[in-house]
């Protein structure tokens, strides 16, 4: 590890931070989706969709809360690809610094643009009517696995960022991404889904983390949903960190 | 942070190889750099310039051959190599989003200098930047960017620097100011490898020059040996034409000097 990571890494931070600021139309565009979506479910869809005793705006802010992150990583993923075809990728990794910096401070960047939006979001189910009467301890458990799951995604998004070849391809592994909470718990009761389908949506990491997060706004126990839930999230996050080094070292070679 | 530099050649190249598939682009390179000159690699397009000084800067590995730069093997001391060279792309890698005075001071705070501010508001003035200097690089013409680029790769001194084709896609008068630029840091003792596919640029700057050629150097030497290489001039008398380049620096010159003295005659003095 190289002595100047800490300061290389705030350096390069401070530029990509700059850069999220400068553009806040890319939070925008991050939280536009989910918002549009929560609108659409809530005042189109959900008279129609029984979800016992908890509100609608309630039962499917979890879900939205991971498509906000999964939007949000693709330009997690444009960012860095700019970086590299443009040329200032490789301008950094000729000097005498951290080199690895580069790639931290567009996680760190991710983690931060992530984190604004999904406060956007809230604020919009908030003067929906979303309510919870979650205690301090469960609102820091739903903000960790958060956290995790936007570090996961961000590693992911690392991989096309350093080796797509055009803009779209780029930003493109992030739709499948957006659209699969809708194959889960997310916005309907899994129960209602035939066979082949519901297998699909409660094996998938969405369910169980949707169903971690609902649990902990309404207070109720989380049961083994949180330790399927911790166990997704890790385990994508190493398997994309190993691919994304792998890309990285191919990339400087 | 600058490294000790070393006795013998600022960068010393030897039977240097690289494909891509099938494709080789580099089949046996060799050549020496003297310290403080300023070293002309010329060549077409895809002659294999880019890929010698990516290899030089440590962004990809050679298949074969050894390379060293300030002493240091790029293989085997890549960190050292880092420490001793700047490297300006053959396409302007400044940041469009920061300022120019934000691009400055990031390099200056990534070389860990003290006081990147004042750094980067002494090169804003040394390179006529000053007034653009606060504004977003993306508002910046095509030269000014170069010469932006320029500046950010002499931050920290670096004994050696690579311009991979500094002046392509600039108009005349940028290219001379680039020029200027180039000359100045030769001037001080850095050593200058720079990569150009423009005649004219080469015989202009460089101290030494080496024509690359479908991944081999054919010709190395000075001007006048160079020169040498062709049968003696005959004399002819032929009139002489104006270039269009000259017309085009005469005009824009004599605007210049019109607005100064109130005269309209163009011309270069």
């Amino acid at each position: 590890m190289n002595a100047y990571f800490f300061n290389d890494t705030v350096a390069l931070t401070g530029r990509t931070l700059r850069h999220v600021t400068r553009s806040m139309d890319t939070i925008i565009t991050t939280a536009i989706t989910p918002v549009a979506m929560m609108l659409m479910f809530v005042y189109v869809f959900g008279g129609a969709i029984d979800t016992g005793s908890v509100s609608y705006v309630n039962y499917m802010l979890p879900g939205i809360l991971l498509m906000t992150i999964a939007s949000g990583i693709s330009y997690t993923a444009y960012r860095l690809f700019t970086d590299v075809k443009s040329g200032i990728f490789e301008r950094f990794q000729s000097m005498p610094i951290a080199r690895s910096g580069v790639l931290w401070a567009h996680v760190v960047t991710s983690l931060v643009a992530n984190l604004i939006a999904l406060v956007l979001v809230v604020g919009v189910a908030v003067l929906m009517g979303f309510r919870s009467g979650a205690g301090v301890s469960a609102w820091l458990a739903v903000a960790g696995i958060l956290f995790l799951f936007t570090l996961a995604l961000t590693w992911l998004a690392v991989i096309p960022g350093l080796s797509a070849s055009s803009v779209e391809g780029a930003g493109a592994f992030a739709y499948p991404l957006i659209f699969l909470p809708f194959v889960s718990s997310a916005f309907v009761p899994t129960k209602t889904m035939p066979g082949p389908v519901r297998w699909f949506a409660e094996h998938q990491p969405v369910t169980s983390i949707v169903n971690t997060i609902r649990n902990l706004f309404a207070q109720q126990p989380v049961g083994d949903d949180i330790w399927t839930a911790l166990a997704w999230c890790v385990g994508i996050l190493v398997v994309a960190y190993i691919f994304a080094m792998a890309a990285y070292r191919r990339k400087i070679a | 942070m600058t490294a000790q530099s070393i006795a013998g050649p600022a960068i010393r190249v030897q039977g240097l190889k690289k494909s891509y598939g099938k494709l080789e682009v580099l089949r046996g390179v060799d050549f020496d750099v003297a310290p403080g000159s300023i070293f002309a690699l010329l060549g077409s397009n895809g002659a294999g310039k880019t890929t010698t000084v990516r290899i030089l800067a440590t962004l990809l590995k050679a298949d074969a051959g050894t390379a060293s730069v300030n002493g240091f093997d790029v293989a085997t001391h890549p960190a050292d190599v880092r420490e001793s060279i700047s490297l300006t792309g053959q396409f302007a890698a400044v940041d469009e989003i920061l300022s120019g005075r934000e691009n400055l001071a990031l390099v200056a705070r990534l070389r860990h200098l003290k006081d990147p501010g004042a750094i980067a508001d002494d090169l804003l003035r040394r390179f006529s930047l000053s007034e653009a200097g606060a504004r977003r690089v993306s508002t910046y013409s095509g030269g000014m960017r170069r010469r932006l680029d320029i500046a950010m790769s002499l931050i920290g001194n670096s004994p050696v620097i690579f311009l991979d084709e500094p002046t392509a896609g600039l108009d005349p008068e940028a290219r001379i100011e680039v020029w200027h630029a180039v000359k100045e840091l030769a001037g001080h003792g850095t050593t200058v490898l720079l990569t150009t596919q423009y005649l004219e640029e080469a015989e202009q700057l460089a101290d030494r020059i080496a024509i690359l050629h479908q991944g081999r150097i054919i010709v190395n030497g000075t001007l006048a040996e160079l020169k040498q290489l062709f049968p003696p001039a005959k004399v002819e008398y032929v009139e002489k034409q104006p270039t269009l380049e000259e017309i085009f620096l005469a005009v824009i010159g004599g605007i210049d000097k019109s607005e100064v003295t109130g005269t309209t005659t163009g011309g270069r003095g």
